[in-house]
């Protein structure tokens, strides 16, 4: 199997403060690999450093085959991005966010008109496509922000807590784009505190204090601590956390 | 009753804990009583003037003593030929020369009259207006002094000469001062704004994230500002030609290309005061404090600089708003060319360049 993203001891040091303290794990290509831990556990700071939007402390990465330290901008061409707050802009229109985010990733005008073309029948926006992002319900706008993640068809795609705020039947469909994804060859890398979803990955990696507790599969996890849930795995090692909020 | 003093005494506790509605509630009601009641002021003291004694005799002897005592006169220079007095006005040194023609004591004994040129640097109207004023009050005083003893009167007669603005037009003051705050607020509020309201909504973290670099998403900001700037530009000349009769006297390009520097100084402030910022609002706030606020009281527009207390003047010379007035009025008024502004030019580039290098600093660091 295909090794997209490689960690080894990696660590991020504010100062005194160890945030992220050599973590180590491989994730594989065409996985849904979910990065799990409280608030304050280091999964922002440990998806920034894979990113390349914060240079790491010491030990080593390469994501996309591109080393952190000294290829940060290869990386970022062969990455797609969403953040909590979502990646599009409000007062442009759906058609806008996609041609924006197209024009920035290299998309020739043809390859946009595609995407338009695809995005808005998957997501059924037919009628909305030229209207601002701010009149879109919540669910639709995360699921367009997907999308829009996507649109130049990365190797891997990295969302940070992507389905906040949204009922569990909106989280549910969300789900769906992303196992579509997955199919189609992008490795998915997701945090989120939302420990139903955890079933959703292929494999997780749980964070407490700076440092993975445990990597497997969520089956594996539950086996292992012989619990019936994720919700309890997470309860049993989250318990020993000495930090609590980012 | 009860429900409205709950909310009152809130009300109370949120003004008291934000510093900029503190700042704006007694800070700003101090600052302006302090600046306008004593170190703004539209008298005018110790303006430079010149003097050309061609007479040398006693009476332009007695003329010049009572200018020289005046307060509002300060004798910069005294000069020997009229051509010297030309480069004295287009260097900005003087802001008034009087000249006494040779024989101005014989004239006023044999014939009861004489005369004494006044000139004025007319690109202040109300700057000219005043000083010639004064002197038109010294050159009375000193006739009266001679009149009592003989049966005719002396008469002593003014020539005033309006340098650059004869009709003594109100707009070439205020143009080139309005020119200055519309470029700059634009460029500056808006840029910032725009800057952080990228940060605020975290659509700036995509960005970054992005293949785009950050030097991109600057230009890429700063450019739809630089063309409505020039916009902007164009039809504050073309209104102040056609509209209010006030000529381009030097060359149009080369005014064109100092408002592009302040642009561009004015687009590096947005920058730098986005870099610093962390809300919109804060943002905003900073340009105006920043920006707007010294532009319109120190930079020459309103006060003139030379009447301000000796910390203001100092102050006023990182005022960029100070630098290009000048550059406006020699270019658009004294028709002057690149030589008689290098220098302010120089330090409008000066600016420029330390805002950008000091903000691109900051990009980087926030990148952490």
């Amino acid at each position: 199997m295909e090794t997209v993203i490689k960690a080894n001891k990696l660590t991020k040091r504010f100062g005194d403060f160890v945030a992220v303290d050599e973590i180590t794990f491989d994730v594989y290509k065409g996985e849904i690999f979910g990065f799990l831990g409280a608030n304050g556990a280091g999964k922002t700071t440990a998806m920034r450093m894979l990113c390349g939007l914060s240079t790491p402390t010491s030990g080593e990465a390469t994501v996309a085959g591109f080393d952190v330290f000294t290829q940060p901008e290869e990386i970022k061409k062969n990455i797609g991005y969403m953040s909590q707050k979502f990646s599009l802009y409000e007062d442009l229109s759906v058609l806008e966010n996609i041609e924006f985010y197209g024009g920035i990733y290299g998309l020739n005008r043809s390859e946009i008109r595609e995407k338009n073309k695809e995005l808005i029948s998957k997501l059924g926006l037919e009628k909305e496509a030229n209207n601002l992002v701010r009149s879109l319900p919540l669910g639709w706008k995360q699921k367009l922000s997907f999308l829009v993640a996507i649109v130049h068809q990365p190797k891997i795609v990295f969302l940070d807590e992507p389905t906040g705020g949204v009922d569990p039947y909106m989280r549910r469909e969300f789900w769906d784009l992303i196992y579509d994804a997955a199919d189609k060859g992008i490795t998915i890398f997701v945090t989120t505190h939302y420990l139903d979803e955890a079933e959703y990955c292929n494999r997780v990696t749980i964070m407490v204090d700076g440092k993975i507790e445990a990597l497997d599969s969520p089956g594996g996890l539950r086996q292992k601590f012989g619990v019936a849930s994720m919700d309890e795995v997470f309860y049993k090692l989250a318990r020993q956390a000495k930090r609590s909020a980012d | 009753m009860k429900q409205l003093l709950s909310f009152v005494k809130k009300e109370f506790y949120q003004v008291f804990r934000d510093p900029k509605t503190l700042v704006m509630l007694f800070g700003l009601p101090v600052v302006q009583i302090v600046l306008f009641g004593f170190a703004l002021t539209n008298e005018l003291k110790n303006a430079n003037i010149a003097v050309v004694d061609n007479a040398k005799d006693q009476a332009s002897q007695q003329i010049i003593n009572k200018i020289a005592g005046s307060e509002f006169f300060n004798i910069q220079k005294v000069l020997t030929s009229s051509s010297e007095i030309d480069a004295a006005f287009k260097e900005g040194k003087i802001k008034l020369a009087v000249v006494f023609p040779v024989n101005f004591y014989n004239d006023l004994m044999h014939t009861n009259k004489a005369s004494i040129q006044v000139i004025a640097d007319a690109s202040d109207p109300n700057t000219a207006t005043q000083l010639t004023n004064y002197i038109n009050t010294i050159v009375s005083d000193y006739q009266s002094q001679l009149s009592p003893n003989s049966s005719v009167p002396y008469t002593i007669i003014p020539e005033v000469r309006m340098l650059y603005n004869p009709d003594l037009k109100g707009a070439p003051n205020f143009v080139p001062g309005v020119m200055a705050m519309v470029l700059l607020l634009v460029c500056v509020m808006m840029t910032s704004v725009s800057i952080v309201r990228e940060k605020e909504l975290g659509t700036m973290e995509i960005l970054l994230v992005s293949p785009v670099k950050p030097l991109m998403v600057i230009v890429a900001k700063a450019i739809p500002y630089l063309i409505l700037s020039w916009i902007n530009l164009a039809a504050i000349l073309l209104l102040s030609v056609y509209a209010l009769d006030l000529p381009i006297k030097g060359s149009l390009f080369l005014l064109v290309a100092e408002s592009t520097l302040l642009i561009i100084t004015a687009l590096s402030l947005g920058l730098y005061i986005s870099t610093v910022t962390k809300s919109q609002q804060a943002a905003m706030f900073a340009s105006m404090l920043g920006m707007m606020l010294p532009t319109m009281l120190l930079s020459g527009y309103m006060f003139p600089i030379e009447n301000m207390p000796v910390v203001l003047q100092v102050l006023s010379n990182i005022v960029p708003a100070k630098w290009y007035y000048i550059i406006v009025k020699d270019v658009m008024l004294k028709g002057l060319g690149f030589s008689a502004i290098w220098k302010e030019t120089l330090i409008l580039m000066g600016m420029t360049a330390f805002f950008i290098v000091v903000a691109l600093r900051n990009f980087k660091i926030r990148l952490e």
